[in-house]
C-alpha cells in the first residue's frame, strides 16, 4: 500500500513539475507547517479545481470551490518532509512548495545502549545513542538537550548532550563495582531506560586449601574475586586437577557457589592438586610426602 | 553376450553364497535370525553349553526377557525385574533404548559338567555402539545345560537428603513488541585458546580448545573451513558431537573436526569460526573424573571413573578427553558416552580409546564431561 502511495506521489510530482514550469502563483501556503497541525491554503481558483498535496510518503486530495480556501485539518499532514501543493483546474495548474517539520515537543526517544554486558573498570566502554522523535515518529531535527544518566550503586555519571540532526550520543565508563547499572536517557518529559550489566573481570589471586576427610580430601577455594575486589560471578567454573608423577589422575569442574568452589578428591599421598579457572592458575597443594 | 555371462555369474555366485551361509552360518547371525540350535525344552535348558549360551543371548536380543530369565540356572538369586534392570539399566540411560546388535561367544574352558564362555555383547544406540563383556558359566543340570547369569546389580542409594544450592541462568530475550532500539542480550564471548591441524589417515583433523570467557553460559559450536593456496574453500565441517556444547563461565572444551577427504598437504590456511548463543543453563550436576589411567597397547585407552557429586540422577554422560604431548600440544581428542545412568555418589567406569600410534606421544590428558538428565534442559 505504501509503495503504491509513493509511486503515485512520484508520478504526480513528475507531472506537476512539467505543468508548474508553465504556470505558478495564486496558491498561498505557509512556508513551514508543524507536523499534525491544522492550516489553510488560499487559492485564486476561478472555477472548480482539485488540490493535491504530495510528498514521497503522503498524498492528500481536496476539491476546491471557486475562490474558497482549503482547510487542512489537525493530524492530516503528519509526515515531516518537503511537500508540493498542486491546484489543478480545467485550464490551468498552480503550484506551491512547503515543508512539514517535526513537532517541537519530543514524544519518544529510541535508545541504543551497547554493550548489554561488559567488564568493570572499562573506560568509555558503554555507548548510548538517542534518537528523538515527535508524536508522529518524525525525527526532531531541531537541537534538543538530551540527558544521559548511568546509575549503579556508586555515584551516577550524568552527561547532557544536544542532538545533532535528531541524534545525541555519549560514551561512558563502566564502574569499578560489579552490578546492573541503569542507563537512562531523557529528553524533556520523555525517558527511556536500558540495563547494562557490569560484570567482574578475571579472577585475581586464586587460592585453595585442603583438608583430609578419611579417604578423601576436601578442597575449597577462598572466595574468588577479581582484581577490583568484586566477587567473581557464581557459576564460574573452577577446575581442580589432581596429578601423580605429572599425570592427571582426577579432574573436577566445579561451579562457584556463594563465591567459593568446593569438591572432594581421593587423598592419595604424593599427589599434587592444582586449581585453575579459565586461563588463570591458582596455587598447588602436595598431599603428604613420598 | 558379455552381459548375459555377467548376469549368469552373479546368479551362480549368489546361489553359492546363500548355500554357504545356510550350511555354515556365523554364530551371532544365526542366533539373531533365530536359527541357532534351539533350546530343547524351552526354559529347562539346551543340549550343549554353547547352545545354551546362544539361546540365552538370542532371547536377550529379541528382548524376550521372560524366556531369557526362565532359561537361567540361578533364577533363585535374583528376580526377573533385577535381571532386566541389569541389561537395560535401572534408570533411563543409553541402555534403555539400545538393542543387542550381535554377540560373540569365546569358549574359555570346558569340563563334563561345566563350561565357561566370554560373551561380547554389541549394543547399538543412537550415539553409536557400546560393548558389554560378560563371563558366562554354563552348568549341566541333569541332561540339560543352563547359563548361570553373572548378575550385575546397580548399587542402591540409601534414602538421604543431599543439599544442593542450585544455580541456573534464565534469559529474557528481546520481544517482538520492543522498540527497535531495544538491544538483545549480548552473545557470550568465547575464544579459541588452541588450534592445531594434523594429518590423520589420509585426511585432516582440526584439534583445539574453546574457552567461554564470559560470565554467562553459552551454547557453542565450532566451524572450520580449509583453504587452498589460491584462497578457495576446500571443505567446511563443524565439530558436531566432538565438543561439549554447553559451556559455563570460564569453562574450556576440546573440539575435533574431521575432514576425511582433504589431505593436510593441500591446505594452506584454516578458517575457524566459533559461534556462541546465550542459553538458559544449570550449573549442576558436578561430575568428578577420578582414577584416570592410560592403558598401554594392544588396546590403548584412557580409563577412569565418573562420580556424580550432586544429588540428581544423570541419565546420559558425554565424556571428552584431550590428549597432549610433552610440549603441551594437543595431539588427539576422543569421546565416549556412558551407557549407564550416574547415580549420586556412585562411581561409573568409562573407557576412551585413542589411536595406537599416539600411545608413545601422549604425555598428559584432560577429561571433561557434559551431562543430560531427563526432565532438565541440560
Amino acid at each position: 500500500m505504501k509503495e503504491r502511495t509513493i509511486l503515485l506521489s512520484v508520478s504526480i510530482m513528475a507531472a506537476a513539475m512539467q505543468l508548474a514550469a508553465a504556470e505558478s502563483g495564486g496558491l498561498q501556503v505557509p512556508r513551514t507547517v508543524e507536523a499534525g497541525s491544522a492550516f489553510s491554503i488560499t487559492t485564486s481558483a476561478s472555477s472548480k479545481a482539485v488540490l493535491y498535496i504530495v510528498s514521497p510518503l503522503q498524498v492528500l486530495r481536496r476539491d476546491v470551490e471557486p475562490g474558497a480556501s482549503v482547510d487542512i485539518g489537525s493530524g492530516a499532514l503528519h509526515n515531516a518532509g518537503h511537500y508540493l501543493a498542486l491546484l489543478v483546474g480545467p485550464s490551468s495548474t498552480e503550484k506551491a512548495e512547503f515543508d512539514v517539520v517535526a513537532a517541537s515537543q519530543p514524544a519518544s526517544v529510541s535508545f541504543l545502549a551497547k554493550p548489554s554486558r561488559l567488564p568493570v573498570n572499562l573506560p568509555e566502554g558503554i555507548s548510548g545513542v538517542a534518537y528523538v522523535f515527535d508524536v508522529f515518529r518524525n525525527l526532531v531535527l531541531k537541537p534538543m538537550p538530551v540527558s544521559f544518566k548511568l546509575s549503579d550503586s556508586g555515584t551516577p555519571q550524568t552527561r547532557s548532550v544536544a542532538t545533532r540532526n535528531g541524534v545525541a550520543w555519549v560514551k561512558m565508563n563502566s564502574a569499578p563495582k560489579a552490578g546492573a547499572a541503569q542507563f537512562q536517557v531523557s529528553v524533556g518529559s520523555v525517558a527511556n531506560k536500558r540495563v547494562v550489566q557490569q560484570v567482574p573481570g578475571d579472577p585475581c589471586n586464586l587460592r585453595m586449601s585442603a583438608r583430609r576427610s578419611g579417604e578423601r580430601v576436601v578442597v575449597e577455594t577462598e572466595p574468588v574475586r577479581d582484581c577490583s575486589g568484586n566477587a567473581v560471578s557464581d557459576g564460574t567454573i573452577v577446575t581442580f586437577t589432581q596429578t601423580y608423577n605429572g599425570r592427571s589422575e582426577a579432574t573436577v569442574d566445579v561451579p562457584l557457589k556463594r563465591d567459593v568452589a568446593r569438591t572432594e578428591l581421593p587423598a592419595r599421598e604424593g599427589s599434587v592438586i592444582s586449581v585453575a579457572t579459565g586461563v588463570v592458575m591458582g596455587n598447588e597443594i602436595r598431599l603428604g610426602g613420598r | 553376450m558379455r552381459g548375459r555371462l555377467l548376469a549368469l555369474l552373479i546368479v551362480v555366485v549368489t546361489a553359492v553364497l546363500i548355500t554357504v551361509g545356510t550350511l555354515w552360518p556365523i554364530q551371532s547371525a544365526s542366533a539373531m535370525a533365530g536359527t541357532s540350535p534351539r533350546s530343547l525344552n524351552g526354559s529347562s535348558g539346551s543340549a550343549s553349553p554353547q547352545a545354551a549360551a546362544q539361546s540365552l543371548l538370542q532371547a536377550i536380543s529379541r528382548r524376550n526377557w521372560g524366556a531369557a530369565y526362565a532359561a537361567l540356572a540361578n533364577k533363585s538369586e535374583f528376580s526377573e525385574t533385577e535381571f532386566v534392570r541389569d541389561l537395560t539399566g535401572s534408570y533411563t540411560s543409553l541402555r534403555s533404548y539400545a538393542t543387542l546388535d550381535g554377540f560373540d561367544l569365546s569358549p574359555l574352558r570346558a569340563a563334563s559338567d561345566e563350561a565357561q564362555f566370554q560373551a561380547n555383547l554389541n549394543w547399538s544406540s543412537v550415539v553409536g555402539t557400546f560393548q558389554d563383556v560378560r563371563n558366562l558359566r554354563v552348568i549341566k543340570a541333569g541332561d540339560r545345560w543352563q547359563v548361570v547369569w553373572p548378575i550385575d546389580r546397580e548399587p542402591k542409594i540409601p534414602p538421604q537428603v543431599i543439599p544442593v544450592n542450585y544455580l541456573r541462568w534464565d534469559v529474557i530475550y528481546r520481544g517482538a513488541q520492543d522498540d527497535w532500539g531495544t538491544q538483545d542480550v549480548e552473545s557470550p564471548h568465547v575464544r579459541i585458546v588452541d588450534m592445531h591441524p594434523v594429518d590423520r589417515g589420509g585426511g585432516t583433523v582440526i584439534l583445539g580448545e574453546l574457552l567461554n570467557e564470559d560470565v554467562v553460559p553459552a551454547f557453542v559450536t565450532v566451524k572450520a573451513t580449509l583453504l587452498a593456496k589460491d584462497g578457495s574453500a576446500l571443505a567446511t565441517e563443524d565439530s558436531f558431537e566432538k565438543i561439549s556444547h554447553i559451556l559455563l563461565p570460564k569453562q574450556v572444551t576440546p573440539f575435533r573436526i574431521d575432514f576425511k577427504n582433504v589431505r593436510l598437504a593441500q591446505v594452506d590456511n584454516v578458517r575457524i569460526e566459533p559461534s556462541s548463543t546465550l542459553v538458559a543453563a544449570s550449573a549442576d550436576p558436578v561430575i568428578g573424573v577420578e582414577s584416570q589411567k592410560l592403558n598401554p597397547l594392544p588396546l590403548p585407552s584412557l580409563t577412569g571413573q565418573l562420580v556424580n557429586q550432586s544429588g540428581q540422577v544423570v541419565n546420559i554422560t558425554h565424556v571428552l578427553s584431550t590428549f597432549y604431548d610433552n610440549r603441551g600440544q594437543i595431539i588427539w581428542v576422543a569421546d565416549q558416552y556412558t551407557n549407564r545412568a550416574l547415580l549420586p555418589q556412585t562411581p561409573v567406569p568409562f573407557s576412551i580409546s585413542y589411536p595406537a600410534d599416539l600411545a608413545d606421544k601422549i604425555n598428559n590428558y584432560r577429561v571433561v564431561t557434559s551431562t543430560f538428565s531427563v526432565g532438565r534442559f541440560q
